[in-house]
């Protein structure tokens, strides 16, 4: 980093600078002139979209940080101070509280556009494990953080949650125990979930870090999913890819400030402006909406595995659960080793085209499912059994329908070029 | 010379070095492990919270088919006091069909009290039943909203997905009319 050649500046200030710490060489060459692609799309601002309301988040939880108290009997006030008394507190917590879900919205769009157009595949697969990652790390941070605000949603939403653990055999109760600092979510465990409220947010910067640092080896994919041959297949970061960044940003920052100002409460719950109560638990308790699908595939898992017509039991239905819902995420990890086809873009690929618009289809249905009671019924269906037939959709995708498609599947005619592909469109277009 | 010295140190030394480079990794081992310990163990219940372990309960303003809902180490405990025929409806149940198979006899200290841990073995939720004209369930025990599990008047998980019968917590009988729990 920065040892190689250097251009000098003409600005002597920051010469001076650069020639002692090449901090403006680097962003030249990383910002500046570095080629990229040139014929992404605007799914490819969403990297750039998450980035941004990342620092969003930070900005708006440190002076947030400054007026909360994390404590059981203080915690439900210190928020509603927040929204009564502090200055601009009320648009601080909104930004903060719907931040998150347009962060997840930024992220969601940002992975599925990777699945679309194969780039988890060789060389991007660390870049693409990394993204992971920052996902289960946000999952993570965004749990830990909806309990803060210590309403019934806060505490009931803790407590299924932490529960989870307590599935794994031997090890789970003391884990629980260990995780809740006491014999219940509790005092202790409100402060521990605030210090690493405070402190996981950092960490996914440091891996969104090594995230970019590893885009920037390998380079960017492409819609056409094929690697940039000439300097006819690129153009410069700046100003083409700036400004395409800060325009699709700008639509994504009026859809965040409509939320933001006018429809604040709509993705929250309103049970969790009711204090916690620990005696009492809500009648229909539902995560945050970006963790619906997998909230569904935790309950798909009904059923328990073991020898059949006797007691003996491997795995119950609560371990089962726990293990499809972590599963589902880690199969992400081994994404570029079950599929291995040579063709990256969906574009060039029918087959797999299709089926992976029927696991959106899949993936948006479970986040349906997932909102609705345990014992719902849609069109006379239970909607436990459509649960079950999406989570074995989703699993089968993956499983089955990646390794199978990467042997059997032909492809389209690939471009010999990007600016050959580029051109195409150009034509057909006019 | 010279030479003779160097290949002797080789020769030598390099079983020596090996072993000095073992030792202190495996001191190091020991020493982070030592020091992660306190770390790790921090995060466990501290002894103000062990300390409020025990409750006292008064059980004489509780009616026959009455139930209460008292605190302990911050968890909801139900205490029933359980009607005639909720007992022999307790007694009566085949235990090899159940579930998690526990008889009524194991789960009690005398048979008109049941005290059991009101938390949803499932995912930890409050069944609801304890409140007169709460929903009991389909076996007259007690119902979790959030996924659908039935407990009878034993507290044992007779349908759903919760793999366990309501805990039974360590008490005793002070008096005829005082329990302790914990």
């Amino acid at each position: 980093m920065g040892s190689g050649q250097r251009e000098k500046f003409d600005n002597p200030v920051v010469e001076w600078v650069d020639s002692r710490l090449p901090v403006f060489t680097l962003m030249q060459r990383e910002y500046g002139s570095f080629p990229v692609p040139k014929n992404f799309n605007y799914f490819w601002n969403f990297g750039a979209i998450a980035g941004v309301m990342l620092v969003t988040m930070i900005v708006t939880g440190i002076v947030l940080a400054m007026q909360y108290t994390a404590h059981t009997d203080l915690a439900f006030d210190s928020v509603e101070r927040i929204m009564r008394d502090v200055n601009f507190g009320w648009m601080l917590r909104y930004m903060h509280s719907n931040g998150a879900s347009f962060f997840f919205i930024a992220v969601y769009i940002h992975i599925f556009r990777g699945m679309y157009y194969g780039s988890y595949k060789g060389p991007r697969e660390l870049l693409w494990i990394l993204g992971v990652v920052i996902f289960l790390l946000m999952m993570a941070t965004a749990f830990i953080g909806y309990v803060l605000p210590w309403g019934q949603m806060s505490y009931w939403g803790a407590t299924v949650i932490t529960n989870l653990f307590s599935a794994l055999p031997l090890v789970g109760e003391p884990i629980v125990t260990w995780l809740w600092g006491g014999f219940s979510v509790d005092n202790p465990t409100l402060n521990r979930f605030f210090a690493l409220h405070y402190l996981l947010p950092f960490v996914i910067f440091a891996v969104v870090f090594l995230h970019v640092w590893a885009l920037h080896i390998c380079g960017s994919n492409n819609p056409e999913g094929i690697e940039p041959k000439s300097e006819q297949d690129t153009v410069s970061f700046h100003p083409y890819y700036t400004i395409k960044d800060s325009f699709g940003l700008l639509f994504f920052l009026v859809l965040y400030c409509l939320f933001v100002f006018f429809a604040p409460d709509y993705l929250g719950h309103p049970d969790n402006y009711i204090p916690a109560d620990p005696l009492v638990t809500p009648a229909h308790i539902v995560p945050e909406w970006y963790f619906l699908p997998f909230y569904a595939i935790l309950r798909a898992i009904t059923f328990e595995i073991g020898i059949p017509f006797t007691d003996i039991v491997f795995i119950t239905a609560k371990l089962g659960g726990v293990i499809a819902m972590f599963g589902a995420i880690a199969l992400w990890f081994v994404m570029p080793w079950l599929d291995t086809h040579p063709v990256r873009s969906a574009r060039y690929r029918p087959l797999y085209r299709t089926f992976f618009i029927l696991l959106v289809i899949d993936f948006v249905a479970l986040g349906y499912i997932g909102s609705q009671a345990a014992d719902a019924v849609l069109f006379g269906l239970p909607l436990s059994v459509m649960g079950l037939i999406c989570t074995a959709y989703y699993f089968a995708f993956f499983l089955v329908i990646l390794p199978v498609l990467s042997k059997k599947e032909k492809v389209k005619t690939l471009p010999n070029s990007i600016h050959d592909a580029v051109l195409a469109k150009n034509k057909s277009h006019s | 010379m010279a030479k003779a010295t160097t290949a002797d140190n080789k020769a030598h030394g390099e079983s020596r070095r090996d072993f000095l480079q073992l030792t202190a990794a495996a001191f190091g081992a020991v020493g982070v492990g030592s020091v992660a310990w306190p770390l790790v163990d921090t995060m466990n219940p501290a002894k103000d919270t062990l300390a409020l372990s025990t409750t006292e309960v008064d059980l004489s303003p509780i009616q026959v088919g009455q139930s209460i809902t008292v605190m302990w180490r911050g968890k909801p405990v139900f205490i029933r006091r359980r009607t005639e025929a909720e007992i022999e409806e307790a007694r009566s149940v085949d235990v090899s069909g159940l579930i998690d198979k526990q008889s009524d006899a194991e789960r009690i200290e005398r048979p008109e009290w049941l005290v059991v841990v009101g938390i949803c073995t499932h995912l930890g939720c409050v069944p609801v039943g304890t409140k007169t004209g709460e929903v009991k369930g389909d076996y007259g025990g007690w119902f979790c909203p959030c996924h659908g599990s039935h407990y009878d008047t034993s507290g044992r998980i007779r349908k759903g997905p919760a793999p366990k019968n309501l805990a039974v917590p360590d008490y005793e009988f002070l008096s005829d009319t005082r329990i302790k729990i914990g």
